[in-house]
């Protein structure tokens, strides 16, 4: 299931919802992506976050039949917020349920590595210089190509 | 009708969300990306193929894309979501 919105996600609820009433699986891997303090030598007062809006939700649904055409899953579960984030405030959440772990590790990341890279989303960050559009890590298309 | 779109710095940059353009106006996306880069010094940087992607009715496209009637074309920045 996939949700983009500007709204906070309630962690333990969303993990309850991946472990109710599913006795198939024997593992949960979740992430959490948030907003930090600091990035390419300056600190960051916030974060702006623009989206593609019905594009956005495709390329996630898209990433998520990868994922399960890949590994044997149970259920994935992506949630991105959008519009402005203060400094801690949560991003981002893939939770990902398999009867085995390595599964649900691997998807998890394959997810992440294919959101930052592939999904419609643009950062913009408040700094104490300014406001700045973040640019696209070599390093993130790398960590990306290896699957 | 086609839309065109532009996204994070790019609209920024070019001071447009979008705009409307005859079909008949390109029928690829590098043809398009050539007409609109024609428009101004702003608009030939930030349409530079290689650092600006393009999607066709929402899904990636490459510059040999053909464009028709009601297609919806998206200049965006490379992601930098999650």
């Amino acid at each position: 299931m996939i949700s983009v919105h500007c709204e906070d996600f309630d962690f333990a609820a969303e993990y309850q919802k991946l472990i109710k009433d599913n006795k198939s699986d024997g593992a949960v891997v979740t992430f959490v992506g948030l907003v930090r303090d600091f990035n390419e030598g300056s600190s960051v007062n916030g974060l702006f976050l623009e989206h593609y809006p019905g594009m956005t939700e495709n390329s996630l649904k898209d990433i998520s039949r990868q994922a399960k055409e890949r590994w044997s899953l149970g259920r994935v579960r992506i949630i991105h917020r959008i519009g402005q984030l203060e400094l801690g405030e949560q991003i981002v959440f893939v939770g990902v349920t398999s009867m085995h772990r390595k599964s649900a590790f691997e998807a998890c990341e394959f997810i992440m590595d294919y959101l930052k890279t592939q999904a419609p989303f643009w950062k913009k960050e408040t700094t104490q210089d300014g406001e700045r559009w973040i640019e696209a890590k070599q390093s993130d298309q790398q960590q990306a190509d290896k699957w | 009708m086609i839309t065109v779109l532009f996204f994070a710095h790019l609209k920024e940059t070019l001071g447009y969300e979008g705009l409307h353009v005859e079909a008949t106006y390109a029928s690829s996306v590098a043809l398009l990306r050539q007409k609109l880069a024609d428009k101004g010094e702003a608009w030939a940087k930030g349409l530079a193929c290689g650092s600006t992607l393009v999607a066709v009715n929402q899904t990636m496209a490459k510059e040999d894309a053909v464009l028709n009637d009601g297609d919806e074309v998206a200049f965006f920045p490379p992601v930098t979501g999650g």
